[in-house]
């Protein structure tokens, strides 16, 4: 592969302390390296803001869910339309793009790897399959296993070990990344049409509570040595109230030995940090929340942050999604996967004047903003649920401007405008912060190493911005901005220049990871096993893991278990 | 001779996956678990009725070409013609289809599958409304109240019942199949003795069978999983039921909105319904609020009544009315083993399921306008590839006649009622017998099918098939863009 | 003048299990020719109309006509009701009417059925023949 040099940008490597240094990044062989010979292709970044690419640790983009979603908005598509050229696919876009078009503006915002938070073990042929359509990216995917019988039965009987050695194989059968648990006992509660109401809730049928699920996943996370913590959707999400529940969760994950090393990261805070105890008298509880993730250090979070916009909800919580249905009225979709999980997929439009939207809208910045160590909270929108991920850059434009938020915040109803803290918030999120929370921590919760930061080894992913920090204040020129963030300078994946003034310019398939989590003794796949297995599924063992077909560039990691 | 294990059987939407079978000398010798139809398909297959070479249409008759030539030809028609439609796909992988879709892109097609006779309804009224569903384990675990809606599943989905409703066991919920054998037991004993009783009388022939409607019978109280028919007519099906509900024709949509009316403890100011006595309705309505878990399958005398997509509109509206009383679900009995697959794939590339337009270089969908049906009814289509279906023995004559009036490209294993009309015929290898792929089952879920055999030597894959056909495409676009440019220049 | 009788019928066509097995085989094959150039009637219907069991009809729709087999469904009585298997010979004759979705109307449409006692029926090459020339 040919030698890249980038020169003479302002480079912002925070997992390297490189805060703005013009310096240059050599790139050899799909690697950042020390240096190039002088053959190597020479790209001037000056003037231009250099950034790892952008890593998106928590994205519906591909599945049985996603594209169901895609099924039922039509309406969605069609004001979204993408044109075939030479060097790219058709497609639709807005709130859930078809699988080309994902791959094509994530990596014209300069990302370079994305995180599919929610795979049903069942259906994970199909995430796979889909993921293998979106290029220009890395991928990644988590099965969710917080609701899946094996998993509340050894859990249940106190046995750990059995428990994480079933996760080890359902982690390497399914080509997962991390463990995924949605409001957990809820899943299975809803299989009768019933939910969890607190984390010391029995769920039917199992005897667990959501407390014993949380701790015992966090606790075999430990033991299989996965480079991600548990990653959680919280129970009570959505309702007024639940920041308590949330609160109650971190607590309760207070358990968990620490080991310098996250135990959990929640995930889409905003919804899990609502106060008030109804509709009507809803409030944000942001400063609550961020008080206790200011005073502690074992948990990883992302935001979920609110767009003003007509989007789709997708999520694993049957029973949440059948809230949205009664409170909206709108074409509801709700899909329980046996043995596994469940799902709900709901329209859903967030708007200025309403109090409860606009005050959401606010819960999410207030949390980024309150919450001190921007290696805590990372950038997401929970992409589609609090909006599409094509609006990145506004988000980017309210974290590090307050004349952006205040123009928004103005717009919004007088009630969420009366409550909001925005006003009394200064803090503006330098760019070197930005890159932490939209690359860095990311990374570094993922426990990817060689992603999130251009030192020497790192997969070269790079992303320019047309955004010079010496001459422009991004917190006063936030329009320029958030111009400069929809339509990067150029985005670098493995070393080959794939996007070119917001336009896709090179073709690549990108590459899916997963984990091969060797345990010192394997699960045992016996002749009971695979009994127990036609007992609980409708297919047969043999039918039942990825193989290697269905991916189509293959990564995988191995790591040794403790168990 | 070997066994091949955990088969995954091509042909509906049930897609069972225990099939067993023992191959020798490279053919399929015997079939264990399938259904009538799987046994047919595996044994079958290499009937005489199987295409050994490409074929082309010379002076009205189909006679054997190089596969070079007919790719060609094919490719010549595709990347000149203004408005093709590429049509079928449920027969096939999703890794054939996928290629499709890259294909139609590429020509500037209507992609469009079986889905438009079969499900294409169902797709537009759960685009309307949505819909509570869930995979055929849910059911097969908890639902205690199982009805089957305008669909036979004995005739269509032969395993259904004993894979994934009333005679299987679940987690929550046993199988009702010794109390089936039972009730088949006392009415054979009942037959005997009417039977006997005629003789005594001296009558030789059956009294017929008046049109009489049953209530709801005393079986329906019994603990266990409960089955409820609802037809026009006595199907197979109908005749396992714990009760069967005769609908009048065309009513279906009537029936389901009175029982929205009823579960939700309202009254009717009529007498009967759709041919159904309210006081049986009211019956019926109890058992649907008081079951803990319960189940609508529906098939094509929803989608293919009057009211189409309405029908299933309201139907899933009646089961999101259900779910504010009960736990209820309700799933489409899908045809062909892959139609789901087809929608599915549309829909990850394209964000549409079915009847997706690629003229204007940009998927567009609009049922009416762009579904194949209509185009071909209004005659705008100038050339057609058919794969993995048979629309000419599966729609209307107009349509057809229409079809033929241009190339008609098809790839298909067997000489059938395409294949007779086709201008160009490539034979293609069976997808779950002697090519492995991938397929979805009527609940989404994807399943592995197997190659457990070797294709005749000359016939391939439709994936192979389409990659030819398409990189061919656009060698012919790319030197017709050389020489425009040449003649411009 | 004899006046041949016409019954008033709804058409409405779908999947039996010999159809499935038949395409399997192979839709020139003798069980699918079998199973679908075939149409199930009501017993009384029949009766009535001077059909006897297994014995040539003719069905016409405003779509066109066809020669079928008639059969007394073996399970209910279904008056004014008959039910022919998905295929060429169902297609002769059903309503290519999409009401603007896609879909034909393949079930409830009306139709007339006479005794065609005198009349063959065809295979499917004969059919496709004539309607389609191929």
């Amino acid at each position: 592969m040919p030698e890249v040099i980038i020169k003479n940008g302002f480079v912002f490597d925070p997992l390297n302390g490189i805060n703005g240094e013009k310096m240059d990044i050599s790139i050899k062989n799909g690697k950042i390296v020390e240096k190039v010979t002088h053959k190597a292709k020479v790209i001037d970044a000056t003037g231009l803001t250099v950034m790892p690419g952008g890593v998106d640790i928590h994205t519906h983009i591909a599945g049985g869910e996603v594209n169901t979603g895609r099924m039922v908005r039509p309406e969605d598509h069609v004001k979204d339309t993408v044109t075939k050229t030479a060097m790219t696919r058709s497609g639709t876009g807005y709130s859930i793009p078809s699988t080309f078009v994902t791959g094509y503006r994530y990596s014209q915002m300069g990302y370079t790897t994305v995180m599919n938070p929610s795979m049903a073990p069942l259906e994970a042929k199909h995430t796979h399959e889909e993921l293998n359509d979106i290029p220009l990216l890395d991928k990644a995917t988590y099965p969710l296993i917080g609701d899946w019988w094996f998993v509340l039965e050894y859990l249940k009987k106190g046995d750990l070990k059995e428990c994480a050695r079933h996760v080890a194989w359902m982690m390497e059968i399914t080509k997962g990344y991390a463990i995924k648990i949605v409001n957990p006992g809820g899943l299975e509660s809803w299989g009768f049409g019933h939910n969890v109401h607190s984390i010391d809730d029995v769920v039917p049928n199992f005897c667990i509570t959501p407390r014993e699920i949380m701790v015992g996943l966090a606790k075999v996370n430990e033991m299989l040595n996965l480079p991600h913590s548990i990653h959680l959707h919280t129970n009570n999400l959505g309702l007024p109230g639940n920041y308590s529940t949330t609160l109650e969760t971190m607590k309760a994950l207070e358990t968990v030995p620490y080991h310098g090393k996250p135990v959990a990261h929640i995930t889409h805070l905003q919804f899990s940090s609502f106060g008030g105890d109804s509709w009507g008298n809803f409030k944000s509880a942001a400063e609550e929340v961020a008080n206790y993730i200011n005073t502690h250090n074992h948990m990883t979070f992302d935001m979920g942050q609110i767009i003003f916009t007509d989007t789709t909800t997708m999520t694993a919580d049957g029973p949440f999604e059948y809230t949205l249905y009664q409170l909206s009225g709108h074409k509801w979709v709700n899909s329980d996967v046996e043995t596994e999980t469940s799902g709900g997929i709901i329209p859903f439009h967030y708007k200025k004047n309403n109090a409860v939207n606009a005050t959401q809208w606010s819960i999410g910045l207030e949390l980024a903003l309150l919450i001190k160590d921007p290696w805590k909270m990372m950038m997401t929108t929970d992409h589609p649920n609090a909006g599409p991920f094509s609006f990145y850059p506004r988000i980017l434009a309210w974290l590090t401007s307050k004349d952006a938020r205040m123009a928004t915040l103005k717009n919004c109803h007088k009630k969420a405008q009366k409550n909001s803290l925005l006003p009394s918030i200064d803090r503006e999120i330098t760019l070197y912060e930005l890159a932490i929370m939209t690359r860095a921590a990311q990374a570094k919760a993922l426990g990817l190493k060689n992603k999130g930061h251009l030192g020497v080894g790192a997969d070269a992913d790079v992303a320019i911005f047309n955004i010079n920090p010496e001459t422009t204040d991004i917190a006063r020129k936030y329009k320029t901005a958030r111009k400069a963030f929809k339509n990067a300078a150029y985005t670098i994946k493995d070393g080959q220049i794939v996007v070119k003034d917001g336009e896709v310019v090179g073709k690549a398939d990108g590459r899916t990871m997963w984990l091969n989590v060797e345990t010192t003794e394997p699960c045992r796949i016996d002749d009971e096993m695979k009994n127990k297995f036609r007992q609980y599924w409708t297919v047969d063992y043999e039918n039942y893991p990825v193989s290697d077909h269905y991916v189509k560039v293959k990564d995988p990691i191995t790591i040794k278990a403790s168990v | 001779m070997s066994i091949v294990k955990s088969v995954t059987c091509p042909i509906c939407g049930c897609l069972c996956d225990d099939i067993e079978l023992t191959v020798e000398k490279n053919e399929v010798v015997k079939v264990r678990n399938g259904c009538a139809i799987c046994e047919s398909k595996f044994l079958g297959y290499k009937g005489h009725h199987r295409i050994k070479t490409p074929l082309m249409r010379k002076d009205g008759k189909l006679v054997p070409v190089s596969m070079d030539e007919a790719v060609h030809a094919a490719a010549e028609i595709l990347a000149n013609a203004n408005y093709p439609i590429l049509y079928g796909w449920s027969s096939t992988s999703s890794e054939a289809q996928r290629i499709g879709v890259e294909l139609t892109e590429e020509v500037g097609g209507i992609m469009d599958n079986t889905a438009v006779v079969c499900h294409g309804p169902s797709i537009l009224g759960v685009q309307e409304v949505g819909i509570p569903t869930c995979t055929l384990g849910q059911i097969r675990h908890r639902a205690d109240l199982i009805i089957y809606w305008g669909c036979d599943p004995w005739s269509a989905h032969p395993r259904h019942l004993e894979r994934y409703t009333s005679f299987t066991e679940g987690r929550f919920e046993n199988s009702q199949w010794k109390s089936y054998m039972q009730k088949l037991k006392a009415q054979a004993g009942q037959k005997k003795l009417e039977s006997a009783a005629r003789i005594e009388i001296g009558s030789t022939h059956p009294k017929p069978q008046t049109c009489t409607l049953p209530g709801m019978p005393q079986s329906m109280n019994k603990s266990g999983r409960k089955l409820i028919v609802v037809d026009v007519r006595k199907s197979m099906s109908a005749e396992m039921a714990d009760y069967f509900i005769q609908v009048q024709p065309n009513k279906d949509y009537e029936l389901m909105q009175a029982l929205r009316v009823l579960i939700t403890d309202g009254e009717l100011d009529v007498d009967s319904v759709a041919g159904v006595p309210v006081e049986y309705l009211k019956d019926v309505a109890n058992a649907l609020v008081n079951c803990e878990f319960g189940v609508i399958f529906f098939g094509m005398g929803l989608t293919q009544t009057a009211g189409k997509f309405r029908n299933i509109e309201i139907a899933i509206q009646l089961v999101r009315d259900l779910n504010s009383r009960t736990k209820f679900t309700i799933m489409p009995m899908r045809g062909h083993f892959n139609v789901t697959g087809a929608n599915i794939v549309s829909a990850w590339q394209s964000g549409y399921p079915y009847g997706v337009d690629f003229s204007m270089g940009y998927p567009r969908y609009n049922p009416g306008e762009t579904t194949c049906m209509d185009v071909l009814l209004r005659e705008e289509n100038d050339a057609s590839l058919v794969i993995a279906s048979d629309p000419g023995a599966n729609f209307p004559k107009k349509a057809v006649e229409n079809m033929i009036k241009h190339p008609l490209i098809v790839i298909d294993p067997h000489m059938n009622a395409t294949s007779m009309l086709g201008d160009i015929v490539f034979p293609s290898a069976f997808v779950g017998i002697e090519v492995e792929g991938t397929a979805y089952r009527m609940d989404h879920v994807p399943l592995p099918l197997k190659k457990v055999v070797e294709p005749p030597k000359g016939v391939f894959s439709d994936e192979e098939i389409l990659t030819r056909i398409l990189n061919e495409v656009r060698v012919i676009k790319a030197s017709s863009k050389k020489l425009s440019k040449k003649v411009d220049a | 003048m004899m006046v041949e009788q016409k019954l008033k019928v709804t058409l409405l066509t779908g999947r039996t299990i010999e159809q499935g097995v038949g395409k399997e085989k192979g839709k020139a094959s003798k069980e699918y020719f079998d199973a679908c150039s075939m149409c199930y009637m009501d017993a009384d219907d029949m009766k009535n109309l001077g059909v006897k069991n297994n014995t040539n009809i003719l069905v016409t729709t405003p779509d066109g006509s066809v020669v079928l087999r008639a059969v007394k469904y073996p399970r209910s009585a279904t008056p004014g009701l008959i039910y022919i298997p998905y295929g060429p010979w169902a297609n002769a004759i059903c309503s290519n009417r999409t009401t603007s979705i896609g879909m034909p109307s393949f079930k409830g449409t009306p139709a007339e059925v006479q005794p065609a006692l005198d009349q063959k029926v065809m295979t499917m090459e004969e059919l496709l023949k004539s309607e389609f020339g191929r």
